[in-house]
């Protein structure tokens, strides 16, 4: 456990984070998206027990059992979401789902 | 009865009320007519019942307030709507009932047939109310709301018949005409309170003229308020530069000139002027100023009136010159000659209108005097009452006028100089030979009106008691104000009646020379031969050689064109200050004032909003990428600012 020093899964973090916001920003398929928030969620959840460990409290890795919880219950409601939508539109590109303007 | 004094201003607007909500309801003119008329007869009752009760009591009592209740209270400054019964407010409200009573009561037959009967009885109850509250009230506001009623209501009856033509236009423009310019008084009058207010801490009338007699004020701030004071007064009672609009105030009603343009409400500013005289006797440059404008007012208007041809114009004339003589007495400190000549040119005066009514009522509306001529068969009742009271106004001796303008004269000479008395004796003759000339021309000498088309009669009784009720006040009402010559110290009642009013203000002037009866008695012999001089010349002119007229007026062309056209002061007037005003609105005010400026400095504003939203609003794709994006930009540099600030 030791051998490993903390900054390097702080770096894995950072990259998945912004592996994740890549993703988000880029890509059009909304399920993709959605993937990649997920991912976000997993470098930072990967930060708190990261932290957790090496200061000796749990209380990061009951946290992370919360961010997961949420995250089941968030990833649900917005697959829901884009099933809905491609009914409705027969599409998951993002950028053609432009309705929310003026 | 001197607590029931509100019911004299009571009664008037309830009459009004009633005429102006039901009076086209009512439709019978008899029963208008009657609670028009009524209301200001009772009023009137009242008010003689409240004189003999002031009358029974001690000198130093005859003063009364009747407070109804609190009108204003705002911090320190107290207005009660109270109304002070003294010698002076009572000798005011006995002329407005008495011949606003006499006016109501000729106006039933006069306006017989009128689809505005119920209106012109509503109106002229209104006046009568507002009139009331300007004499009677205790204090400069309740003064001022009957001060600007009055006007409201001369605004209302000058344009009564707003779908006439008068002269050059309508009457709703000589009833504008008339309520503009006395909006200019009425400014004076606005600035005076705030003034009074300021220097006095009060606008009670006995509070503030009981401080003006006793406290250290600069003479200088008696002054200000005098002179603007002076400058209201001009408004109402038609001085210089203000008179322009009397004389087209006459495309009103004959009664409406009688009652408003003649007897009453242009007397306020004499009034004004009276009440207010512990003020002016403060001021000496003041007063001074108010006999050179009344003095000038008599003569412009007495040279004007030599030549005019409208009956009414005629009269109209002669009333801005006599309420110059009301002003020339007031700025020669004889307050209570001014009001005596404010009492008799209200009955010879409100008597030469009605008479002059009665006339055009007889001759179908014609008011050129050119086209009368040998009325006096026609109109035996209307030729003896105008005659009398043409004699009044001409100072013949033993009628009315010749007390009062003597009186004036007197003060004149006395306190003011030879001058003074020199051009108010000009006046005096020119007044005797102008009303003459209308009384020549229009019921002496050959008929020249058109005998196929014009029927003329004598009036209904109804209009011609009143005259002769005014006939014989004309007469008789100069008694009261005998000249102390011929009477002793005590013996003009009138001016005793009125010494504790003016008593403050006698104590400061103090100027009265010491002049040898026989002085007086010369003048007043020489007025007299002027005057009946003039009145001879008149009638032998108008009424045996009408071509000598004809003759002169054209010898003198350039004259006589600048007397008929009054010496081209509405021209001028309307060169150097309405054209101006009306321009400088529509080119300056209007087009670059609100249009460019106001208009263009709002318009603009919405404007740049709505650019400055029509470009930020295409960051709204609607792309949620796009969105996130930005959300991720700012919190990068949140991030980048906490790391940097660290």
């Amino acid at each position: 456990m030791s051998s490993v020093p903390m900054e390097y899964y702080l770096i894995l973090s950072a990259f998945m984070f912004c592996v994740g916001v890549a993703g988000v920003l880029i890509r059009r398929n909304a399920i993709i998206v959605f993937m990649c928030i997920e991912l976000m969620l997993n470098s930072a959840n990967l930060t708190l027990v990261t932290f957790s460990s090496y200061l000796g409290n749990s209380i990061g890795q009951i946290f992370v059992f919360f961010v997961m919880t949420v995250a089941a219950a968030e990833a649900a409601a917005g697959l829901a979401i884009i099933i809905a939508i491609f009914r409705n539109k027969k599409t998951v590109n993002i950028d053609e789902i432009n309705i929310f303007k003026w | 009865m001197i607590n029931l004094i509100y019911l004299t201003v009571l009664l008037p607007l309830v009459g009004f009320l009633i005429n102006g909500v039901f009076g086209r309801k009512i439709k019978n003119e008899k029963i208008v007519g009657a609670i028009g008329a009524g209301a200001v007869g009772i009023s009137f009752l009242i008010v003689v019942g409240a004189f003999f009760q002031t009358v029974g009591l001690p000198v130093e009592q005859r003063s009364n307030t009747v407070e109804l209740f609190t009108w204003l209270s705002v911090a320190g400054l107290q207005v009660k709507f109270a109304y002070l019964v003294d010698q002076l407010s009572l000798t005011m409200a006995l002329i407005v009932t008495g011949v606003g009573f006499l006016i109501h009561v000729y106006s039933i037959g006069y306006m017989h047939g009128d689809k505005g009967f119920w209106r012109f009885f509503a109106y002229l109850n209104l006046f009568i109310f507002a009139m009331m509250n300007l004499i009677l009230g205790d204090n400069f506001v309740v003064l001022f709301l009957g001060w600007e009623g009055v006007g409201l209501c001369s605004y209302l009856l000058i344009g009564f018949w707003y779908d006439r033509k008068f002269e050059k236009g309508t009457t709703s423009q000589a009833a504008k005409k008339a309520f503009v310019v006395n909006r200019i008084g009425d400014f004076g009058f606005l600035l005076v309170m705030f003034l009074i207010y300021l220097t006095f801490d009060s606008l009670n009338f006995k509070e503030v003229f009981a401080k003006a007699a006793s406290f250290p004020i600069a003479e200088s701030t008696f002054g200000m308020i005098a002179i603007f004071l002076f400058i209201g007064a001009t408004g109402k009672s038609a001085q210089i530069p203000l008179f322009v609009w009397l004389p087209d105030a006459m495309a009103g009603p004959t009664p409406v000139s009688a009652l408003i343009h003649a007897a009453t409400m242009v007397t306020a500013g004499v009034y004004m002027v009276s009440r207010a005289s512990i003020i002016f006797a403060g001021a000496p440059a003041v007063m001074m100023i108010v006999a050179v404008v009344g003095l000038l007012t008599a003569i412009l208007a007495a040279s004007i009136g030599l030549v005019q041809n409208d009956i009414k114009k005629v009269l109209a004339y002669s009333t801005v010159s006599q309420l110059g003589y009301m002003f020339l007495a007031a700025g020669m400190g004889a307050f209570s000659a001014s009001i005596f000549h404010v009492m008799t040119h209200a009955f010879f005066k409100a008597l030469l209108f009605l008479g002059a009514g009665s006339v055009i009522h007889g001759m179908h509306e014609e008011q050129n005097i050119q086209k009368y001529g040998g009325l006096k068969k026609y109109m035996p009742r209307t030729y003896l009452t105008f005659f009398i009271a043409t004699m009044a106004i001409a100072g013949v001796p033993g009628l009315s006028g010749f007390f009062s303008k003597d009186e004036i004269l007197w003060n004149a000479y006395a306190n003011g100089g030879f001058v003074f008395w020199l051009v108010g004796m000009i006046t005096a003759m020119m007044t005797a030979f102008y009303m003459f000339r209308l009384l020549s021309l229009t019921f002496y000498g050959k008929e020249r009106f058109d005998h196929h088309h014009i029927h003329p009669h004598e009036s209904p009784a109804v209009m011609t008691v009143p005259l002769m009720v005014l006939a014989l006040l004309s007469i008789i009402g100069g008694y009261i104000g005998l000249p102390k010559v011929f009477v002793g110290e005590h013996g003009n009642l009138f001016e005793s009646w009125l010494e504790p009013i003016y008593e403050p203000a006698m104590r400061k002037l103090a100027h009265f020379g010491s002049h040898s009866h026989f002085e007086e008695i010369l003048l007043m012999a020489v007025s007299v031969a002027l005057a009946l001089s003039a009145i001879y010349f008149a009638l032998n002119v108008y009424k045996n050689k009408p071509e000598f007229a004809e003759k002169v007026s054209v010898k003198f062309s350039g004259l006589y064109k600048l007397l008929l056209n009054k010496y081209f002061i509405d021209e001028v007037y309307e060169a150097a200050i309405v054209q101006p005003i009306q321009k400088g609105s529509e080119k300056l005010l209007w087009k670059v004032a609100d249009v460019t400026l106001i208009d263009g400095a709002v318009n603009g504003l919405a404007k740049l909003i709505d650019r400055i939203s029509g470009s930020l609003r295409k960051i709204q794709s609607g792309i949620a990428q796009s969105y996130a994006l930005i959300m991720m930009g700012g919190i990068a540099l949140v991030i980048l600012w906490l790391i940097l600030s660290l």
